[in-house]
């Protein structure tokens, strides 16, 4: 087949965004924090969408320095994922029905993170964005910022190091 | 964090309590009772620290304990039930902010500054997770705390963390 059409963009983004919502709603944590993720083409953006339970300074108020942590966490392991599980969801190897019914490599492990706290987390929604500073095979270095009303003023960046899964479906 | 002055507003006064004990020594039921009650009094007023079901089970002179029980919603990895990172992190978080409002010389609340988490295995599911926190040196401005989460396998660490608080003035 030296000439094949390209898939409709339909079928493209059913299967990505079948994969990626696989993928996010498979986490129970994920869904105690309802962190939701904003894709386009491969870039993602976390969502930390805003509850009182996320509080952890009713008197400011400020969201918790734990989900903050927690949310930083959470869009680097899933951006890590996707980027990692990336050529195998643009080539068909792996589909969203794998990824539901639990046919899917594990999440990478985080090794550490460090959060560095710049300001209060107001009480509205949250966004993140990972960059993979480096995805070895055995170990990855990334770097998260999230920020709330204005990308410019973060109120919160982190840098940590995970442990990749191995790249196979079982 | 909730600051000792504010958790003084909703009737959180450990930290008159602590003084009052050491001033005028009260019989050594009642001053568990008062402790307790306090304990639960503080997790009450940090609406996460609710939603996580934390227990806060020892606190004063630098140092708290906190326990986590095991919760289905906590879970990171849906296949073995192990608990999310994220949970323990804002469990460390909580616990290391609790040790630093203990210290003697922290007058005010505080707020994190950094903290750098070290994930060391996964905790066991079915089982909750310990998190001691100490604050081993304060300033006039900084207060430096390191904290351990372990689960019933009290020799393997889960987690280790370290981190830098703000000291608020009064």
């Amino acid at each position: 087949m030296a000439h094949s059409k390209p898939e409709p963009m339909q079928v493209v983004k059913q299967r990505r965004d079948a994969t990626l919502n696989a993928l996010v709603q498979g986490v129970p944590y994920i869904q105690f924090l309802d962190i939701t993720f904003d894709r386009r083409g491969d870039e993602l953006t976390g969502v930390l969408n805003f509850d009182e339970k996320l509080i952890g300074n009713p008197f400011l108020p400020a969201i918790h320095g734990g989900v903050t942590a927690a949310f930083l966490e959470v869009t680097a392991l899933i951006s890590l994922s996707w980027f990692h599980l990336w050529p195998l969801i643009e080539n068909g190897e792996l589909t969203p029905e794998d990824v539901e019914g639990g046919n899917m490599p594990a999440f990478p492990k985080t090794i550490d993170l460090t959060v560095d706290y710049l300001r209060s987390g107001l009480p509205r929604d949250a966004y993140a964005r990972a960059y993979i500073s480096r995805a070895g095979r055995r170990y990855a270095s990334v770097r998260v910022e999230a920020w709330q009303d204005n990308h410019d003023k973060l109120f919160a960046q982190a840098s940590g190091h995970f442990l990749m899964p191995e790249l196979k479906t079982e | 964090m909730v600051s000792l002055q504010q958790a003084q507003q909703v009737g959180l006064p450990f930290w008159r309590a602590q003084a009052h004990k050491e001033t005028k020594p009260m019989h050594k039921v009642q001053a568990m009772t008062d402790k307790t009650k306090i304990a639960a009094q503080f997790i009450q007023a940090i609406p996460h620290a609710k939603a996580l079901g934390l227990q806060l089970t020892h606190i004063g002179h630098g140092e708290a304990e906190i326990i986590m029980p095991y919760n289905e919603a906590l879970i990171g990895d849906p296949k073995t039930g192990v608990i999310h990172g994220g949970a323990v992190s804002a469990m460390m978080d909580t616990c290391a902010g609790a040790a630093v409002m203990s210290h003697p010389a922290a007058p005010g609340g505080t707020a994190t500054i950094d903290l750098r988490i070290d994930y060391m295995r996964a905790a066991t599911p079915g089982q909750a997770i310990t998190t001691k926190a100490e604050c081993y040196h304060i300033t006039r401005s900084v207060a430096f705390v390191r904290a351990t989460a372990t689960d019933e396998d009290t020799d393997r660490p889960v987690a280790t963390a370290s981190g830098a608080f703000t000291v608020e003035k009064r």
